[in-house]
């Protein structure tokens, strides 16, 4: 079953990755939404569903991925060489992080891990001379070489898909690794975890690392593509819950789940924006809320449920 | 004597802290619900009572009278009929409700007042008080005042009454208070009552100081957590204490590494206070 959905997931992302042939700028751009939050969700997945830690350090990652990828853009670095480079700095940073942050649990740790971004958002609105502060910072145009506004379009569309089926396989591998196996026993029970070989700490900050290294890569590739980015813009607070709520939505700890929830919530939030744009936040928020009282277990439950109806019927 | 003038200003300011965070620290100890709707129940308040003056002329410390009652039944209700249902959720379950929630209330206080900042401006202005080279305004004076009875009376509800004793109970062991005969679904209400009706009071004496806008919630639910967790969880003097100290090393701070570093400041020292002492200035280790 579960190997089914996996497959299933994973034949749908390559059926988006057609996307382009439609020639449809609008579709393009939600597509390129849609992959950057699913990498964000799927990422997610690893720290906060494998390993039962209320991250909200995403809006963290992706602010600093934009921001090491927008200054390494303009000190005239090639894209994947500026997003490498903020992956590896987001991997290295979230892993000395982790090894002082996963000492903490429970709210402790997600109000942490909250605070991160509020300070990083700071630092780079008052270090004015690198990153131009409050004024944000101008990404030149002319990063892919292509001329016409659909290669474009088309080109970060396809490196947002490419980066999402890394993640998604990379993620999909850590759950069947000896790491993954032990993140789900730090879940069920750290200390027993921990009395049984498992290097809690090492496992968890293995975990926060690659929950960031995605994330922060995808930040890199947003600022290239938007061309203008600012500290409240990545350093956005929703960066942070949106990922959750599109996990919880596909059903907690599994990556395809989180894939998943992420279109689904992308697809709910564009009709929403689309109609009721006065009130979008509020709509967004009785969603979440209603997600949360009425389907606590995701979409991934609802067959589950159905064929439990079926059953006491049969 | 800048010195003495920057230390009275955060004297005042500390006081006001004390007051968003009480309730705050209440409804985290003892429903183990961080409640991401403070910041704009603090706002909501404002703006009551910035409506209650403009319409009636009713002054803000009268408005108390009605905030306090009608943030109590709002949180009430709200505890009773939507988080009372998930709170035995993991913890991620109940942030991100509250969460959801306050994306609802906000976005209310959005379509219904504007991002338009507003101004309670008190005609007559009562003026300022000065002692030597030192001065306050009057309304400020007044506001902390209010601030430390609002907090000094949950004090006093919490360690008196015996509504406030079941409060207390639940909060150490919930299983043992049952069994005792609390009844713990409607201590936690109550207790969420508690915390909005002071959110409300919050909101109501900033009003008097700051200008008002739903986008401040976010930075007064900030200074909230900051305060919570350097004070100590769930204790009213831990507020006060925490209040006053992050008020102090903030206009410090200011003073030493210029303003636009203040708030870097108070989120960094909460990251080093939940590292190095989680129990905050007044906390007991391992009472959670």
């Amino acid at each position: 079953m579960k190997q089914r959905v996996y497959y299933g997931a994973l034949a749908l992302l390559v059926l988006l990755g057609c996307l382009p042939f439609l020639d449809s700028s609008y579709a393009l751009r939600i597509g390129t939404f849609a992959c950057m939050y699913a990498i964000m969700s799927v990422s997610w997945t690893v720290i906060g569903g494998f390993t039962g830690y209320p991250s909200f350090a995403t809006a963290a990652f992706f602010g600093l991925g934009a921001y090491c990828g927008g200054v390494l853009i303009n000190k005239g670095w090639p894209l994947f060489a500026a997003a490498g480079a903020a992956g590896v700095v987001a991997f290295a940073g979230a892993l000395a992080l982790g090894l002082v942050l996963l000492r903490l649990r429970g709210h402790y740790f997600a109000i942490a891990s909250l605070a991160v971004a509020e300070v990083l958002r700071e630092l780079t609105n008052t270090a004015t001379e690198l990153t131009g502060g409050g004024m944000g910072l101008n990404i030149p145009v002319s990063v892919t070489g292509s001329s016409s506004v659909m290669g474009e379009a088309s080109f970060f569309f396809w490196a947002m898909w490419a980066l999402l089926l890394l993640t998604f396989i990379v993620v999909r591998l850590i759950q069947e690794s000896k790491l993954g196996f032990g993140l789900v026993c730090i879940k069920q029970n750290e200390s027993a975890a921990d009395m049984i070989g498992v290097n809690a700490t090492i496992y968890k900050s293995l975990a926060f690392a690659f929950s960031g290294v995605f994330v922060a890569m995808a930040g890199a590739l947003y600022a290239a593509w938007v061309h203008y980015i600012e500290p409240p813009d990545v350093f956005d607070v929703l960066f942070a819950v949106k990922p959750i709520v599109m996990a919880l939505l596909g059903g907690l700890g599994s990556p395809a789940g989180a894939l998943l929830g992420a279109f689904a919530f992308l697809g709910i939030e564009e009709a929403v924006w689309r109609n009721y744009l006065q009130i979008h936040s509020g709509v967004l928020g009785l969603l979440v809320v209603v997600l949360l009282l009425f389907l606590p277990d995701g979409m991934m439950s609802i067959s589950k449920r159905l064929s439990q109806l079926g059953g006491r019927r049969g | 004597m800048l010195i003495l003038q920057i230390l009275l200003n955060a004297i005042v300011l500390g006081s006001l802290y004390a007051c968003i965070a009480a309730g705050f620290s209440l409804v985290w100890g003892v429903l183990n619900v961080i409640n991401l709707m403070h910041g704009s129940f603090i706002v909501l308040g404002s703006y009551l009572a910035w409506g209650a003056y403009k319409a009636l002329g009713v002054a803000p410390w009268t408005s108390l009278l009605i905030a306090a009652p009608v943030f109590f039944i709002l949180g009430y209700g709200i505890q009773r009929g939507v988080l009372n249902r998930v709170i035995a959720a993991p913890v991620l379950v109940t942030l991100t409700l509250t969460f959801g929630l306050d994306l609802i209330l906000n976005n209310a206080m959005l379509v219904a007042f504007k991002a338009d900042y507003r101004q309670l401006v008190l005609d007559p202005s009562l003026g300022s008080l000065s002692v030597g080279s030192l001065v306050v305004p009057v309304d400020r004076i007044v506001a902390m005042i209010f601030s430390l009875l609002l907090t000094l009376a949950l004090f006093f509800v919490l360690r008196r009454s015996r509504v406030g004793r079941a409060i207390v109970a639940v909060r150490m062991d919930r299983d043992a208070a049952r069994l005792m005969g609390v009844d713990v679904p409607s201590i936690y209400a109550t207790a969420f009552g508690l915390g909005t009706a002071m959110a409300g009071c919050a909101g109501v004496l900033l009003a008097m100081i700051f200008p008002i806008s739903p986008i401040a919630s976010g930075s007064y639910l900030g200074k909230a957590f900051v305060v919570c967790v350097l004070g100590g969880l769930g204790s009213v003097p831990g507020a006060v204490v925490g209040g006053l100290f992050l008020a102090i090393v903030e206009s410090f701070g200011s003073l030493v590494l210029g303003p636009e570093n203040a708030v870097t400041l108070s989120f960094g020292l909460l990251i080093v206070f939940l590292i190095v002492r989680p129990q905050g200035l007044l906390g007991k280790r391992g009472f959670e």
